[in-house]
């Protein structure tokens, strides 16, 4: 059975300095409340896994809270570039970030071997390319049954994962619909797991799409309204496309990035998540 | 940013709308089209606003047959999700629908091209220390892998046209003739490029791109100047017919909502 905490208390107990974090969300329902209170709580060492990093890998990589990378695509989605990102990999800074990079078919097999109890995954990826030759993660195998030369990724288990979903009930099952990405494979290959949620409810009303995780397949529900701003919530609110494209200003020097965050997330605000609204 | 503002200025239209509404004709009805953000589905989406409105655009977030009423922000824009034929996961959308090769056409950008139209979007310079970071791979390895067919859209300049790519993120026909073959890959591999200067597709015998078609107002020798190995060029060399004031007016109503 999942618990019902604050975000803060979820964060304090489930994430550690040095762990291996995935934090997922393909552009819809990105978890930065939570991303936001890891910062706060400076964690470090970590090693952040996304297949995109996005904003909010660009916000912990510039407050120094990750040495290592596991991506398959860093850009600012629809904008350009994350230059905290590019600076973290090009100059080391506020300290060297290494990158472990995939694509996106390998870091969805990652999970999926994760989340099914598998020591590797297996696809047709990545041949011809040099992700083969930079990338440790990525080894050639061949079919025991038909002799094929095929790609094997190994299978990718957080020590937690971190979601954001629309709705759970009293019990701490959860509910989420609209592009799910990655979240489900995120949360069942972790060893430990923190969703948070848009609103808490007597009952998960049936939604055309929907993906249900029972209560007992994750440790910790916290309510965080707003907490995928400024990305979007599907029947919730839409996608600040307003603040991506500012972000291009905000992060591409370090004082102004060190301003804002210090500004708006690390300054204490009344409740879990109410940082995220100050960026709206 | 090339030839902006020549054929531009004399003609009514940008070397930009020219490239993106050639490859928007690319694109046949009735196929289904993986679609990469940015150029390639500002063309994908045109081809659906024009001559194609039953292409089932394909997004990697897992939006199967999207039907967006405007230029989605992002691969994973709310409007594909709720327009689409069907919503599924990640994992799925790679390994069910484009591995097995249900999907027809690859539709890609590129930071860097070489001959054999294999592609960079990683680094520019050395892996370890780049002098420009790039975004990287994202789906794209095995969409240049597995769709039945590539496009790739790039605007051609000495600096994306390259003798030899810092990083090949993408595999088009490798090292030539056999490559494919060798790697396992089993689409046919990109049979179109489209620049802002004119179109290429592979040579049938050496893979290698040949210019096949100039739009209007650029020429053979600016085509030659912009690529950083010598450029074959097809004998029967044609003209890509200009835009139709349908394609502008349609181009321009996506672009500037």
């Amino acid at each position: 059975m999942a618990q019902l905490v604050s975000l803060h208390d979820a964060v304090a107990e489930l994430v550690h300095d040095g762990d291996t974090m995935a934090m997922e969300g393909f552009t819809h329902l990105i978890p930065f409340a939570a991303a936001h209170e890891v910062i706060r709580q400076r964690r470090r060492d970590l090693v952040l896994v996304r297949l995109t990093p996005d904003l909010i890998y660009d916000q912990m990589i510039g407050m120094g809270c990750a040495s290592k990378l596991v991506f398959s695509w860093g850009g600012n989605p629809g904008v350009g570039s994350l230059h905290r990102f590019r600076d973290a990999v090009t100059n080391g800074w506020p300290v060297p970030l290494e990158v472990e990079e995939h694509s996106h078919a390998g870091m969805a097999n990652r999970y999926v071997a994760g989340a099914s109890g598998l020591p590797f995954a297996v696809l047709r990826g990545y041949r011809g390319t040099d992700l083969m030759k930079q990338t440790a993660t990525i080894a050639s195998i061949t079919c025991p049954f038909t002799g094929e030369e095929l790609t094997a990724v190994p299978a990718m288990n957080p020590d937690v994962s971190v979601i954001h979903a629309q709705r759970a009930d009293r019990d701490g099952n959860i509910q989420m619909w609209g592009i799910t990405g990655v979240q489900k494979e995120a949360v069942l290959a972790a060893k430990r797991s923190l969703v948070t949620v848009e609103e808490i409810v007597d009952h998960l009303d049936p939604v055309p799409g929907q993906v249900i995780l029972p209560t007992w397949s994750i440790n910790a529900v916290a309510l965080a309204p707003n907490g995928a701003h400024p990305s979007y919530a599907h029947g919730y609110y839409d996608r600040d496309n307003g603040f991506y494209q500012q972000w291009e200003q905000i992060s591409r020097d370090r004082d102004s990035f060190t301003a804002w965050m210090t500004e708006h997330i690390l300054q204490p605000t009344a409740a879990d998540g109410g940082a995220t609204e100050a960026a709206s | 940013m090339t030839s902006e503002g020549t054929a531009g200025a004399r003609l009514g239209w940008t070397a930009d709308e020219m490239m993106t509404i050639a490859a928007a004709r690319q694109l046949r009805p009735g196929t289904s089209c993986f679609v990469g953000i940015g150029l390639p589905s500002t063309a994908a989406n045109l081809a659906r606003a024009t001559h194609a409105p039953d292409l089932a655009l394909i997004y990697e977030s897992g939006c199967l047959g999207a039907q967006p009423g405007r230029l989605p922000l992002s691969i994973g824009d709310g409007v594909l999700a709720d327009t689409a034929v069907a919503v599924i996961t990640v994992p799925e959308v790679f390994n069910y629908w484009l591995q097995p090769g249900r999907i027809d056409i690859g539709f890609l950008a590129a930071a860097q091209l070489d001959r054999y139209a294999n592609i960079n979007t990683t680094v520019i310079g050395d892996y370890a220390t780049p002098t420009v970071r790039l975004p990287g791979a994202g789906g794209a390895p095995e969409i240049a892998a597995s769709c039945r067919e590539g496009i790739i859209i790039v605007r051609q300049n000495p600096r994306t046209f390259v003798d030899r790519l810092d990083f090949v993120t993408s595999v088009g026909f490798g090292t030539g003739p056999g490559s494919r073959e060798r790697l396992g890959l089993h689409g046919n591999g990109p049979q179109t490029v489209i620049t802002d200067i004119g179109i290429l597709k592979p040579d049938a015998a050496n893979c290698e791109l040949t210019l096949t078609a100039l739009h209007p107002g650029a020429t053979v020798e600016q085509a030659r100047a912009s690529a950083g190995w010598p450029l074959a060029v097809a004998e029967d060399l044609t003209d890509t017919a200009p835009p139709t004031a349908e394609e502008l007016q349609r181009l321009r109503a996506l672009t500037t909502t």
